[in-house]
């Protein structure tokens, strides 16, 4: 599987934010998006995720499954975490997982089972029935991540995924992209600090 | 089936709990419907008559007033970026979420209508023809609105413009819907009218789902 881009350009409210990006990642690889705040690092992870037109260029995949579009294949985890207050954390995981169809739970396993070790694996086992009101923002940011691993996706489009984890959380996120790279899948991240994972580096904008 | 199921179920959870605004529409209707003989005056022949019309606007006023959630949550926190990317056509999820929304704001007013219907001095039977209007022609409502609300999110406007885009598209519903009433009330022809209602709404639930999720498309951002 090959995520690849051919001279994509952005422009935004009439400002061109940058142009001519050539770049491309394969499975098992991490592609760390770099750049200044404005540079159009988010912008980029949208076109790829098919939320904002590709205006100049394209974007493409090849090898992945042939009916479904580069966007069904994807996961986006943004700056919104897509979590609604009203409703518990398993609620809102079990939403996701029925929305976005996760995996056919293996024979013998409770449905509940699989999210409660997905909330396990993010170190939110303990919160599972708490209303997503009163989570901290670090722990909004562990559920979003627990829906990476609720339903299995190839393609992990990630934005600035380690804002508000602590240093444990960033770590144990480490953990589980390194965890995905070796099942086979794809990482973009757009990011500041360093994703502590292998990534080669893809950079946005004028080099300061 | 899966997705969708979940969408309306989600939908109706949130809308129901705290803070959801499932029964704002209600109070609203509740409110129209009470101050209105205050303001006519005591004269119950006068009541009786502008009764079914009372129903209809203020079911219409209430209905409007919570559309402007359908899309905004959604868009707020993020999920709506989600939802466009999953695998669910968008037009479904638009349709499941209209309906979801029906069920959680406008299904209650057509229950509330028998209760606000003694308040207007009406009869059992234009009671429930009123109520059997509403029930044929607030998905009308919803569908057609839902149309306006997905434009309100694209184009970052919400509330005022929400109203001037639905209103216009709603007139027709309202006009046989009345005259349904009106009609059943009367003893006049009540299949006609009727007939136009319930295809207004099967017009709406066609046309509704797929101009919500192109405009949604369309503005991304």
């Amino acid at each position: 599987m090959r995520l690849s881009g051919r001279g994509v350009g952005c422009v935004r409210g009439g400002r061109d934010v940058f142009s001519g990006l050539d770049f491309e990642a394969s499975s098992s690889e991490a592609l760390a998006i770099v750049g200044a705040n404005g540079s159009g690092k988010t912008s980029l992870l949208r076109m790829i995720a098919g939320l904002l037109a590709i205006t100049e260029g394209s974007i493409g995949l090849d090898g992945g499954e042939a009916e479904l579009t580069l966007p069904e294949q994807a996961h986006y985890l943004g700056h919104r975490d897509a979590l609604k207050p009203a409703l518990s954390v398993l609620e809102n995981l079990a939403f996701w997982r029925d929305f976005l169809g996760g995996e056919r739970s293996e024979p013998g396993k409770d449905l509940r089972e699989g999210l409660e070790a997905s909330l396990a694996a993010v170190g939110l086992d303990h919160a599972v029935s708490l209303p997503a009101a009163y989570l901290s923002a670090g722990q909004r940011r562990r559920l979003s991540i627990a829906r990476l691993l609720t339903v299995r996706r190839p393609i992990w489009l990630l934005d600035e995924p380690t804002n508000a984890l602590d240093v444990a959380g960033q770590s144990l996120f480490a953990r589980l992209m390194g965890d995905h790279l070796q099942r086979g899948g794809l990482i973009v991240a757009a990011t500041h600090a360093p994703l502590g994972i292998a990534a080669r580096e893809l950079q946005i904008g004028s080099v300061s | 089936m899966t997705a969708l199921a979940a969408l309306i179920r989600r939908d109706i959870a949130i809308a129901l709990r705290v803070g959801g605004g499932a029964l704002i529409g209600v109070l609203f209707f509740l409110t129209v419907v009470v101050l209105m003989p205050f303001a006519v005056g005591p004269d119950l022949a006068l009541l009786t008559r502008l009764g079914p019309a009372i129903l209809w606007l203020g079911a219409l006023l209430a209905s409007l007033l919570t559309l402007d959630r359908l899309f905004t949550a959604d868009h707020d926190d993020g999920s709506l970026d989600l939802i466009v990317m999953g695998r669910t056509p968008l037009e479904l999820a638009c349709a499941a979420k209209a309906l979801a929304h029906w069920l959680a704001a406008g299904l209650p007013l057509v229950i509330a209508t028998p209760v606000l219907g003694l308040l207007l001095n009406l009869d059992a039977l234009s009671t429930s023809a009123v109520a059997l209007t509403l029930l044929a022609g607030t998905p009308a409502l919803t569908f057609t609105g839902m149309i306006g609300a997905a434009l309100a999110v694209t184009l970052h406007r919400g509330g005022l413009l929400l109203a001037v885009l639905v209103l216009p598209l709603s007139i027709p519903v309202l006009i046989f819907g009345v005259a349904a009433s009106q009609a059943a009330i009367s003893g006049l022809s009540f299949g006609a009218p009727f007939s136009i209602l319930c295809a207004l709404s099967l017009i709406s639930f066609v046309i509704g789902p797929f101009a919500a999720a192109a405009s949604l498309r369309q503005g991304l951002d």
